[in-house]
């Protein structure tokens, strides 16, 4: 039961939220996303305390015929993003505290309808359902970016849209295509994971490998892979504050997740005879996004690119398909969902206290806003995966795992580290330090909202790289699972 | 005491978060105090820690603070390993460590940031422990990389000056060049023998394939290239001096930059497995040291000179590390740490009585106004010049001869460099101290001894690196190494020196020969002749300006490195926006047309469709009956 | 044999009839007249049916000409009824002129 609370108490609080009225709203959206926090916690806990626990699961047959059930439930997997998603939204909500936006009931609204489909991407273990839920959650995030988007959002929202539709169009096909191989010793058909898992592994390499390039687009498409990614840095630009961090932080990793979860046990075959060319998509990706992050001069595009260098190692890390690949992606995805919010957030602080976010015309600001200037730095160690923040042992797990595919691969998957450290100090040099600029002149103090944000974020990055145990635990397990079920 | 090892960077730690969130609350006297305090306690307790290891039979011990993480068969425990080699380390960072956080309450006191500063060097001091503490590669890194962090913030530590700024990101990113290849070799480590723990690597380590081995080995030695400043990795020490300079003595003299030694010297076993990789550690060791000592010939900034006789040594370290001499390496490392730290908070009290100005040409017979500093730095000067008796004597004549019983052409190349280095080391103790000052009147005005906060570590460091050779007296002189005695337990591999004792007092004499005869040359030239560098601008020998420009290197690999990097990103960005989205759009557009072209078969005509309707059913018959 | 007459006089006759519709659907542009082609290519058919009704003895036949007699008329009605509209509006039954669903 417990875990139908995750998926409908988003969905009664996105509704609830409709009807009330400008400020009020955003508390309310507050409110109710930090009760869906709760109901988090208790399920981590009642995980952690027995994991076989009946309230953890729920399944209801919907549509009979077709085999098509409700069926969510919590495992390690799932887990994991479903504490990053309800980790995440309060956030999200808390950071547009300082934003004035129309309509802030249909705005709070759509976030939180958006965290419900996303819960459900997580949970669900129907491909029916999953494909439901993921689409159901490009929705919010397109009106969002429509109503809410700056200037040219049309165009750049219709762009993302069709994208990400045409991906999810041929993981459709895929799933259906597999949908027709279950049951071939009962004769009965069936959407449930364990069922296509059956089925994947029971086709011949060339079905395989066409499956998984189907399904294997959807999801390349959302994270995305090199050269699928041309939507996203104007999405990420364009896209308001909050859409941005909802895109990046959590939406990103239904494109990982579902790799996880609904590609790799299916077509192990397939994933032997074209990981190699995933991952070495994904480290071009790398290498690729970091270089342009390097010549980026607007701030928050920037972030855009170094987010598809960090999602380029976690999915040559996943397709490596080993252990520390896959637990190294899942801590990492947790991570880079934390940090890149923050950055996110620092880039809209920034934007509202000196009205620009172009680098050249940003500096000195540490000049002005000490404190500012230390909590820029935990987070940006975060991204640059320093030893002791939460970003390092994903980064050092996914370097491992590549490197245990191909040393070459590892070399130049290890880059990044090198890359992330000149494109970050770069930029953190350009608005912090030096000789205040005079967009930094009215820098003043941060507003109370925004500072709580960052504190957490903050707390965050360090908790996490300290006493990554209880994280790191679960996607041990979860990793585990995935393993299991590769063979 | 073993077992609360923990204390020991728990000090420093506890010292950081204090004057982290409250150093702008309290007053400057409190913070300073709450920093020194700190990391003297550490001293303390590492002086236990040293005692007891020295009484107790079991030379290893670990200590498990708690699981760090695992993945499958990989298990990182926070685990931290006091043995003699980590012991020694914590008295030497301690040590030194607050004798330059008590020099730095007198240096620093007028600095608005004060609070700030001794935050982050009580950081550095925690992530150094970690470093050395480590009872497995991967905590070693996170000190590594920490130590890394505090150099990048205390090098910019006057943040609005941009070159600052510039020489700081340039330590974090050459750095990270360096770390890229070291974790690169811990995950190796992992890969080969399914631990990175020492305590479970190295008993099995002999069985390993040798080529597994040699990567190892060589992918740690990148790490240790990075971190302790050698050839190619060199550039970013001699900027990283924009820093305070009890932060140049303390990181970039004393303690982090021989991270690298420590690793290779915990690392033995592979090293001394791999010749190819012993080799070429012991070859990039002495061609830093040649090449650095050069560079230090020619430079006129005081702390500058300090940076390249920094590298050059460390480059004498490596030496004796790929000639398999690993204690001589850290007792070296240990002299080094005396007599450099001293140089440079000598440095700092001849900057802080200047006024800030660091050009050796417009100093000059300081000697007469700061005594104290001047004989401390004399003592200095001779012990790194290798002056018979003083600790840096029996540390370098040490690694030379071990290297000569390897290679007399490394010991030839070794104690060319070891000459130079006495060259400019008296170069600069003539220029900085005696002759006529050439400052401006105002500053000799102003010239003044340092306070008591400051002279006192001066003054027992100076002690230290008078005495200091004591640790590791010459066996052939019928004395114990003492040194080697306490390091023999981590030394895997053993190759007891079998050179005849003539041979060994002959390199001594030719060591204490050249040592003099350079001093007397550099005397003659800055002493008798006055000769004082030319100012900036003034036309030099081709020669030596090649040298004086730092052969041109930071330009070099500005061509190489950044423009190419620089133009790839432009290009990188080109393709993104004018080829790859292009292409995206272009699939988009050609729906358009294409719409826009099928769209024009809907003409509106009745008869259009009526005729087309028909032509369709002939034509389906057409197919379906034939 | 019909009455004398040979089956291929009726099919011919009926194609006859039914290519005359189709050239006068296609080539006229008043839409009554196509109204009218598309009456005669329903009698053609019917024609056809009703023939081969009385070749086979079979009634059905002639049951199916009942319901497209049926079917046209309903046809013709609600068309004559839109035609009479289009004429009111537009002063034409001009099927090339009747093309504002374009664009």
């Amino acid at each position: 039961m417990l875990v139908g609370l995750l998926i409908f108490v988003p969905l009664i609080a996105s509704l609830l939220v409709l009807f009330t009225k400008g400020k009020a709203s955003r508390t309310a959206a507050l409110g109710l996303s930090i009760i869906e926090l709760v109901i988090a916690a208790v399920v981590f806990f009642q995980f952690k305390h027995n994991p076989d626990n009946a309230a953890l699961t729920l399944n209801y047959s919907w549509i009979e015929s077709m085999g098509i059930h409700f069926s969510v439930s919590i495992n390690a997997l799932s887990l994991l993003m479903v504490l990053l998603t309800a980790f995440l939204t309060p956030l999200i909500i808390l950071s547009s505290f300082n934003t004035e936006y129309e309509n802030p009931h249909s705005f709070y609204s759509l976030i939180l309808f958006m965290q419900m489909a996303l819960v459900g991407v997580f949970t669900t273990n129907d491909g029916f359902l999953f494909y439901i839920f993921w689409e159901l959650a490009l929705i919010p995030i397109y009106f969002i970016c429509l109503l809410w988007g700056g200037e040219n959002r049309g165009r750049i929202t219709f762009k993302f849209f069709v994208y990400t539709l045409f991906g999810s169009l041929f993981m459709l096909i895929g799933l259906v295509y597999l949908y027709n191989h279950t049951g071939i010793d009962t004769g009965i058909k069936s959407w449930a994971v364990n069922d296509l898992y059956v089925a994947g592994k029971s086709l011949s390499l060339n079905q395989q490998s066409f499956v998984f390039w189907a399904i294997f687009l959807a999801f390349a498409v959302k994270m995305p892979v090199f050269p699928l990614h041309t939507w996203q840095p104007d999405t990420y630009v364009n896209a308001p504050t909050q859409g941005t961090m909802l895109l990046s932080g959590i939406m990103l990793k239904m494109g990982t997740f579902g790799a996880i979860k609904w590609l790799l046990p299916i077509t192990p075959l397939a994933l032997e005879r074209w990981g190699y060319l995933v991952i070495a998509l994904s480290i071009i990706g790398i290498i690729y996004a970091s270089c342009i992050a390097i010549v980026q001069k607007d701030y928050k595009r920037l972030i855009a690119y170094s987010s598809i260098a960090h999602v380029g190692l976690i999915s040559a890390g996943i397709f490596t398909a080993n252990q520390q690949g896959i637990q190294g992606s899942l801590v990492q995805m947790l991570a880079h969902g934390v940090n890149v919010v923050g950055l996110f957030l620092i880039a809209d602080i920034l934007m509202r206290h000196t009205g620009t976010r172009e680098l050249n015309k940003l500096g000195g600001i540490r000049n002005m806003n000490g404190n500012f200037a230390v909590l820029f730095l935990i987070i940006m160690m975060g991204a640059v995966a320093l030893p002791l923040t939460n970003g390092f042992i994903g980064e050092f797990l996914l370097i491992n795992s590549v490197f245990q595919y191909h040393a070459i691969a590892g070399a130049f998957a290890g880059l990044t580290i090198i890359l992330g450290a000149v494109y970050m100090l770069r930029s953190y040099q350009a608005i912090m330090l030096g000789e205040r600029h005079d967009s930094a002149v009215a820098f003043g103090s941060l507003a109370s909202s925004d500072k709580w944000a960052l504190y957490i974020i903050c707390a965050t990055v360090i908790v996490l790289g300290v006493y990554p145990k209880p994280i790191s635990d679960l996607a041990e397990e979860g990793a585990k699972l995935i393993i299991m079920n590769l063979k | 005491m073993i077992q609360l090892v923990a204390l020991v960077p728990l000090f420093p730690l506890i010292g950081f978060l204090i004057n982290g969130f409250f150093g702008k609350k309290i007053s400057k006297s409190l913070a300073g105090l709450i920093a020194t305090l700190a990391v003297a306690a550490s001293f303390v307790v590492s002086l236990l820690i040293f005692f007891e290891l020295e009484h107790a039979e079991v030379k290893s011990h670990v200590v498990t603070i708690f699981s760090w993480f695992n993945s499958d068969t990989l298990k990182i425990p926070f685990e931290f390993v006091v043995d003699p080699l980590s012991s020694w380390f914590l008295l030497i960072i301690t040590g030194i460590g607050s004798l330059i956080h008590l020099y730095s309450t007198g240096y620093m006191h007028d600095d608005e940031g004060f609070a700030r500063f001794f935050t982050y060097l009580n950081l550095f001091v925690f992530f150094m422990l970690l470093l050395v503490l480590g009872n497995n590669y991967l905590i070693m890194f996170v000190g590594w990389e920490g130590v890394g962090l505090c150099s990048y913030l205390l090098i910019g530590f006057w943040f609005k000056n941009t070159e600052y700024n510039n020489a700081a990101k340039k330590a974090f990113i050459m750095n990270r060049i360096g770390d890229l290849g070291f974790l690169l070799g811990i995950i190796l480590i992992f890969i080969t023998f399914g631990s990175i723990s020492y305590n479970q690597v190295f008993p099995i380590a002999s069985g390993a394939n040798g080529t597994t081995v040699t990567a190892i080995a060589l992918l740690l030695f990148i790490g240790a290239m990075g971190k302790s400043a050698q050839l190619p990795l060199y550039t970013w020490l001699p900027d990283a001096m924009a820093g305070p300079t009890p932060v140049s003595a303390l990181i970039h003299a004393a303690t982090m930059v021989t991270a690298g030694i420590y690793m290779i010297v915990r690392s033995n076993i592979f090293y001394s497995m791999s010749e190819i990789a012993s080799e070429f550690v012991a070859v990039i060791g002495v061609i830093t040291a040649l090449f650095a000592a050069v560079i230090g010939l020619f430079q006129n900034d005081i702390k500058k000179v300090l940076a390249y006789s920094t590298v050059s040594q460390l480059g004498l370290m490596f030496l004796g590390l790929g000639v398999g001499a690993y204690s001589s390496s850290v007792f070296h490392v240990t002299t080094h740490a005396f007599f450099k730290a001293l140089l440079f908070l000598g440095a700092g009290s001849v900057i802080h009585a200047m006024g800030g100005e660091q050009d050796m040409r417009k100093m000059g017979g300081l000697s007469k106004h700061l005594k104290i500093t001047y004989a401390t730095m004399a003592i200095a000067t001779l012990a790194i010049s290798g002056f018979p008796g003083l600790s840096g004597f029996f540390s370098k004549d040490e690694i030379l001869a071990h290297t000569y019983e390897h290679s007399p052409v490394l010991w030839f190349v070794g104690q060319v460099a070891s000459m130079l280095t006495a060259f400019y080391m008296f170069r600069l103790l003539f220029l900085t101290f005696f002759g006529s000052f050439r400052g401006t009147h105002e500053q000799e005005h102003h010239l003044h001894e340092s306070p008591s906060s400051m002279t006192i570590p001066l003054i027992v460091l100076a002690v230290l690196s008078l005495v200091g050779g004591v640790l590791g007296l010459p066996e052939f002189w019928g004395m114990t190494n003492w040194m080697h005695h306490h390091l023999d337990v981590l030394i895997l591999h053993k190759n007891p020196s079998t050179m005849p004792h003539d041979t060994e007092w002959m390199l001594m004499g030719i060591a204490v020969a050249s040592a003099l005869a350079t001093i007397y040359v550099a005397y003659v030239i800055y002493r008798q002749k006055h000769i004082v560098p030319l100012p900036e601008g003034e036309k030099m020998p081709t020669l030596q300006r090649i040298i004086y420009h730092k052969f041109y290197v930071d330009e070099i690999y500005d061509a190489l490195v950044r423009k190419p990097l620089d133009a790839m990103s432009a290009a990188f960005k080109f393709i993104d926006t004018k080829f790859i989205d292009a292409v995206v759009n272009g699939v988009g557009d050609a729906v358009n047309g294409g719409s826009g072209l099928v769209r024009k078969l809907q003409t509106g005509h009745i008869g259009f469709y009526i005729f087309a309707m028909v032509i369709g059913i002939i034509s389906i018959l057409f197919f379906v009956f034939n | 044999m019909l009455n004398g007459i040979p089956i291929n006089y009726y099919i011919m006759l009926s194609a006859i009839l039914f290519i005359i519709g189709v050239v006068g659907v296609m080539a006229r542009r008043n839409a009554i007249i196509i109204f009218m082609c598309i009456e005669l290519m329903l009698n053609a058919v019917n024609l056809l049916l009703v023939s081969f009704s009385t070749l086979h003895n079979d009634a059905s036949g002639q049951v199916f000409v009942f319901f497209i007699m049926a079917v046209a008329a309903a046809e013709v009605a609600v068309g004559l009824a839109i035609l009479s509209m289009v004429y009111r509006h537009l002063k034409t039954v001009d099927i090339d002129l009747l093309n504002r669903l374009k664009n």
